[in-house]
């Protein structure tokens, strides 16, 4: 599998994508630094952007490399080499490309610059968020042939969970603010990798007054180490699952 | 060697193949010949585990193909159009390919002889000519001296020397206890390179025996001419049914 993963990562390596996201994030974390005198809320503008970028990146270029290396595909299944192996060597090649930009644009001038624990969990929240939309990205590439009708679902995926699902979360509890929706909301919250990734950096900051009502009753039931924990759990389960339906997808697919 | 039993595969609403059972054995070299569309390439990707059937069994060397992928080191596989990662080069690979199926000893490097590959290993594969890309999924099915060989429209796009190297190589190997599968349109290449015919329309099975019986059984002296008074009888049965 490893074998795999290193002609997989060669291949992104060559196109300069990675390395352009790369800076792009170096850019926004240093220039967020230099605006704000506030470590906190620099870290909070950051996060901000993190929480669309990251997952809009990592969604579209999962994408559209999945197709692109269909041919890498079509050649490694008429050899030897179990189909598994193939989706995995594809996912930790992907995922490990994009973590290893998000280090080095996020995490390595954190550090230098003003080393925390919410930095520790920013950089750790982003990498699973990373994780988590490369294999909702796989997830929608091996259902399609297409690659236009694949980019659209993963940009769907997107658009529902930056904004349509804060939506619906506003709209439920505005419709039903007479009853007691507190553990409503929290199960809600769930449903949303980028909330749990925005609760875990909040709850850190301690700055969950800032999230109004559910982020108060948040830290409340669970204190924060538990709601921590809680969040990084559920964002693991939201790779691991995505995951496993593509895998299985793509071991009965015809290629 | 490979045994197909009964195998049916359809992709939505068209109906690829209708149970189709075939045997092949070694030392023995199969014509797949039909018109375009009647399966013949579906039923190498099933072969080749790359599509899997909706129902039937394809078994090589007794032993099922589903769930498994090992015996794909048996089997030396030359795709209609070699696709490959754009990027890379071509002595990047072979030795990718070589390094993954690891059975490096006994190698056979004849075609990358023959064709010259060697001196173009630094060209990225994206910049190569058709004919060229044919040359280079030649030389890797024949690279690991598989027991079976699956060549889908070999000759298509080569030049008429590398036409020539191939069939040579091909001829040379027919005595060596391999399994060949050939599809082709080129009857005449086939005629030279096939002992045995198997004539696939719609999906199914109509002529499956030796290439001399074929003749025999049309009272022509040539594969094309055999094979075209097959299909005008197919035609005037399905029209006076």
């Amino acid at each position: 599998m490893i074998k795999i993963a290193k002609y997989v990562m060669y291949d992104i390596l060559r196109n300069r994508f990675v390395m352009l996201y790369t800076v792009f994030l170096l850019v926004v974390t240093l220039s967020m630094f230099s605006l704000d005198n506030d470590p906190g809320k620099a870290t909070l503008s950051l996060l901000n952007i993190i929480l669309l970028v990251v997952p809009l990146v990592s969604i579209i270029f999962t994408t559209i490399h999945f197709f692109n290396s269909y041919e890498f595909i079509e050649l490694l299944l008429a050899q030897p080499v179990n189909r598994k192996t193939i989706f995995f060597a594809e996912f930790i090649a992907i995922a490990f490309a994009l973590s290893c930009a998000f280090v080095i644009g996020v995490a390595l001038p954190m550090l230098l610059i003003n080393f925390t624990d919410s930095t520790l969990y920013l950089v750790l929240a982003g990498l699973l968020l990373t994780f988590v939309f490369v294999a909702l990205a796989f997830g929608a590439s091996v259902s399609t042939r297409d690659k236009a009708k694949a980019i659209g679902v993963t940009l769907l995926f997107w658009f529902y969970f930056t904004l349509i699902y804060d939506g619906l979360i506003l709209y439920v509890i505005y419709s039903f603010s007479d009853y007691p929706l507190e553990k409503v909301t929290l199960a809600l919250v769930s449903l949303n990798p980028i909330d749990l990734a925005r609760i875990i950096i909040l709850l850190k900051l301690d700055l969950s007054a800032l999230m109004g009502y559910t982020g108060a009753f948040y830290k409340n039931f669970f204190g924060s180490s538990l709601g921590i924990t809680y969040s990084l759990l559920l964002l693991v389960a939201w790779t691991l699952v995505p995951l496993i339906l593509a895998m299985r997808k793509f071991v009965r697919k015809d290629i | 060697m490979i045994k197909v039993n009964d195998l049916s595969k359809r992709f939505g609403r068209l109906e690829v193949l209708k149970s189709v059972s075939l045997d092949f054995h070694t030392s023995k070299s199969y014509a797949m010949i039909g018109p375009n569309g009647s399966g013949k390439t579906t039923l190498i990707k099933c072969i080749l585990g790359m599509v899997l059937p909706d129902s039937g069994e394809i078994k090589v060397a007794d032993k099922s193909i589903a769930n498994d992928w090992t015996y794909r080191h048996q089997i030396g596989y030359m795709p209609q159009i070699g696709r490959y990662p754009d990027q890379m080069k071509i002595g990047q690979l072979f030795e990718m390919i070589r390094d993954l199926r690891g059975d490096a000893s006994n190698l056979d490097e004849e075609l990358i002889k023959e064709f010259r590959l060697n001196q173009m290993k630094d060209k990225r594969l994206h910049t190569l000519s058709g004919g060229t890309r044919q040359k280079v999924s030649a030389a890797l099915a024949f690279l690991f001296n598989p027991r079976i060989l699956i060549l889908d429209e070999p000759t298509a796009g080569l030049d008429p020397i590398a036409v020539e190297t191939l069939k040579a190589k091909i001829l040379l190997e027919k005595n060596k206890e391999r399994l060949f599968l050939i599809t082709s349109h080129i009857m005449s290449d086939l005629d030279e390179l096939s002992s045995h015919v198997i004539y696939l329309e719609e999906g199914k099975v109509l002529f499956n025996d030796s290439l001399d019986l074929l003749k025999e059984e049309t009272r022509e002296v040539k594969l094309g001419r055999a094979i075209a008074t097959i299909m005008k009888r197919n035609l005037t049965q399905t029209l006076t049914a």
